[in-house]
């Protein structure tokens, strides 16, 4: 199979979806010529145009806010939000809006909006440009979130939320742009919900999101070489959850890690835990544990930058605290 | 207030400060030395440095993502700039903040900012103290013609002009925000200095390549804002030489267009204005330009050996204890 990037399956998904359905579009800043500051939207503005690879002004609010009215009114756009730090500015257009139109409205309304946007830390960009906010949006009910891991789920799913008549935010970790990986040439959906498992393993459960599934899997072939099997399983929707797939992992090992870079209180793992808690505690064989972002803002210095968040090193570390 | 010889060397020096700082740094980012998103201030030199040259040590400034001139301006120092660009101890953030969120309190300068547009409100709280403090002091607000297209500045001017209070707003015209024109971003046109009208204050645009005129007309809108006549709006109109940033193609504007306004250089027109009214001579005018490049080469020395934070500051500073 051919290997393309992570920025190149996202650009595919678009490109394919745009020409399967002349309603889809893009806007945001500097997706047109400039190709999206991470290179998501490279090479579509020279075959779309302007109309439907729109650059727009510095105004997240109302990139969001007129994503939510178009969508609303039978086109289906994607806003692009350089960074998920800035949508802050958008909160309200996210939250009080898109998600909750069609609730407010009695199930009449919908808002097939998709919101890209990128993630995380790696690259020194300090406390505004290095965050991950999943936790935020996973508290809205009416928003699916989304994070994929590498440039298959990336296409896949991209192209499965922009045929969804919900608003979604799908997150993409600024690290995994460049990211390989295998991608069929030929069309292929994966939906909403679905957990992957990315290694399989009888002793612990290693559930990671986004950049934190490659630690992971890195971590998993390490301890295999101790003999220690981990099951690695990436959820790649945080909602809709696939509880089925981890409760049947659990199940089996009886020993659970979540794994994320976002901060530790209220984070994705507060809530998966406590799900596996509701689900599965009869199979547990230890408390389930947590290894997330420090409770600290995101710093500047490489130094302090690396201890922020879980390393492979720390993974392992876990792993066999938990065994 | 005049200018007197004095100030004017000052401003001179602070120019070149900024100029060679940024060259340093686009060549340390080049060797992979310093990490971290950085933005350049080459060419917009006369901005920052004629607005600061109009304000008191106690007055204050908020910055933006493209913040080194005017840490500069407000007499911040270059060694610990570049420290904090290098992730040091020893920066102005103890190298938590970064290029991006630089801040030099002790200057009353409340800080670079990641978001655009977030300085914008900043400022006005900041006009809002003075007002209830009565203490007389103004506030310079520095921010892009791609900020002024945000939800921040139509919220923030209209609250200064209502409340009447002692901002200054200084709009750096660079003609882009990122890649996109700002003759494509902003309805009205062709200057942002326009829409002072709707907050119910004086607009006026500048020439943002001499740093005279930018010095006289923030001096007039400095004079009224601590008279408590409140705030005003200037637009500079310049240009940054740089790209955005270090991987930016520049597809977006010409090379012929990035070579007229360098031909307009702000430095080197002072510089002869300088030497023209007898301020400085040409030797004494080349030996700030040299002491200036010195010192900036200290800077880097200076924050390259410097240490990295320990990791058991990492949860330090979170919060009040
Ligand atoms: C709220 C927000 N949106 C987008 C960005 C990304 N970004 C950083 S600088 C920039 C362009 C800013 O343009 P302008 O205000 O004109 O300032 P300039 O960079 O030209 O000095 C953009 C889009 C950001 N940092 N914050
Ligand atoms: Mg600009």
């Amino acid at each position: 199979m051919r290997e393309i990037t992570f920025q190149q399956a996202l650009i595919e998904a678009m490109r394919e979806e745009m020409l399967r359905d002349e309603r889809v579009f893009l806007m945001g800043e500097d997706v047109g010529l400039y190709g999206g500051a991470y290179g998501a939207s490279r090479g579509l503005f020279n075959e779309f145009g302007p109309e439907r690879i729109r650059d727009t002004a510095i105004s997240e609010a109302a990139i969001v806010g007129a994503g939510v009215g178009a969508a609303l009114t039978g086109m289906r756009p994607i806003a692009e939000i350089m960074y998920i730090d800035f949508t802050g500015i958008a909160m309200d257009q996210i939250a009080n809006q898109a998600a909750k139109v069609r609730y407010m409205f009695g199930g009449k309304a919908r808002v097939p909006l998709v919101i890209r946007t990128s993630c995380g830390s790696g690259r020194s960009f300090a406390a505004q440009h290095s965050q991950c906010l999943e936790a935020w949006f996973m508290h809205v009910p009416g928003l699916y979130v989304v994070m994929p891991s590498n440039p298959y789920d990336a296409k896949g799913l991209l192209k499965t939320c922009i045929r969804d008549d919900n608003p979604v935010i799908f997150i993409e970790h600024k690290m995994s742009y460049k990211m390989k990986g295998q991608v069929p040439k030929e069309e292929y959906l994966i939906p909403l919900g679905q957990a992957d498992v990315k290694r399989s393993g009888g002793d612990v459960t290693v559930i990671a999101i986004s950049t934190m599934v490659q630690r992971a899997l890195k971590a998993a072939e390490e301890l295999a070489v101790e003999g220690i099997e981990v099951e690695v399983i990436d959820p790649r929707s945080l909602v809709p959850l696939d509880m089925e797939s981890i409760c049947s992992s659990v199940k089996k090992t009886g020993r659970v890690i979540v794994v994320h870079e976002s901060v530790e209180r209220g984070g994705p793992g507060a809530e998966i835990a406590t799900r596996i808690m509701e689900e599965a505690f009869d199979y547990l064989d230890a408390p389930v544990k947590r290894l997330s972002g420090k409770n600290c803002p995101m710093p500047c210095s490489p130094v302090l930058e690396e201890a922020a968040v879980p390393q492979i090193s720390d993974i392992i570390g876990a792993v066999k605290e938990i065994i | 207030m005049a200018l007197s010889k004095k100030d004017m060397v000052e401003m001179y020096r602070r120019m070149l400060l900024v100029r060679y700082f940024e060259e340093k740094v686009d060549e340390l980012y080049g060797l992979g030395k310093i990490k971290g998103g950085t933005h350049l201030y080459a060419g917009e030199e006369a901005v920052a440095i004629g607005a600061c040259a109009a304000i008191k040590p106690d007055d204050y400034i908020t910055s933006t993502h493209r913040g080194h001139g005017h840490c500069v301006g407000k007499g911040g120092d270059p060694k610990l700039m570049m420290a904090e660009l290098w992730g040091k101890k020893t920066g102005y953030c103890k190298g938590k903040g970064g290029s991006l969120h630089i801040a030099d309190l002790s200057s009353n300068n409340l800080g670079a900012n990641g978001i655009v547009g977030g300085g914008i409100p900043i400022a006005t709280g900041a006009g809002l103290s003075i007002q209830m403090k009565k203490s007389k002091q103004v506030v310079l607000c520095f921010f892009g013609d791609g900020a002024s297209n945000t939800g921040s500045f139509h919220e923030s001017l209209n609250m200064g002009g209502v409340w009447k209070l002692p901002v200054v707003y200084i709009c750096e015209n660079n003609l882009y925000g990122m890649s996109v024109p700002a003759a494509r971003a902003c309805a009205a046109q062709p200057d942002i200095a326009i829409r002072a009208t709707s907050y119910g204050m004086p607009g006026q645009v500048v020439d943002g390549m001499d740093v005279l005129a930018v010095y006289e007309a923030v001096r007039k809108a400095v004079d009224k804002a601590r008279k408590g006549s409140g705030p005003t709006l200037i637009e500079c109109k310049t240009y940054r030489y740089k790209g955005h940033s270090k991987s930016d193609p520049r597809a977006y504007r010409t090379r012929e267009e990035e070579a007229e306004w360098q031909a307009r250089d702000a430095i080197l027109s002072f510089r002869k204005k300088l030497v023209e009214k007898d301020v400085l001579t040409e030797k004494e005018a080349e030996r700030i330009n040299n002491e200036a490049y010195e010192y900036i080469e200290a800077s880097a020395r200076f924050a390259e050996e410097s240490p990295y934070p320990d990791v058991s500051e990492l949860l330090e500073d979170v919060y009040v204890d």
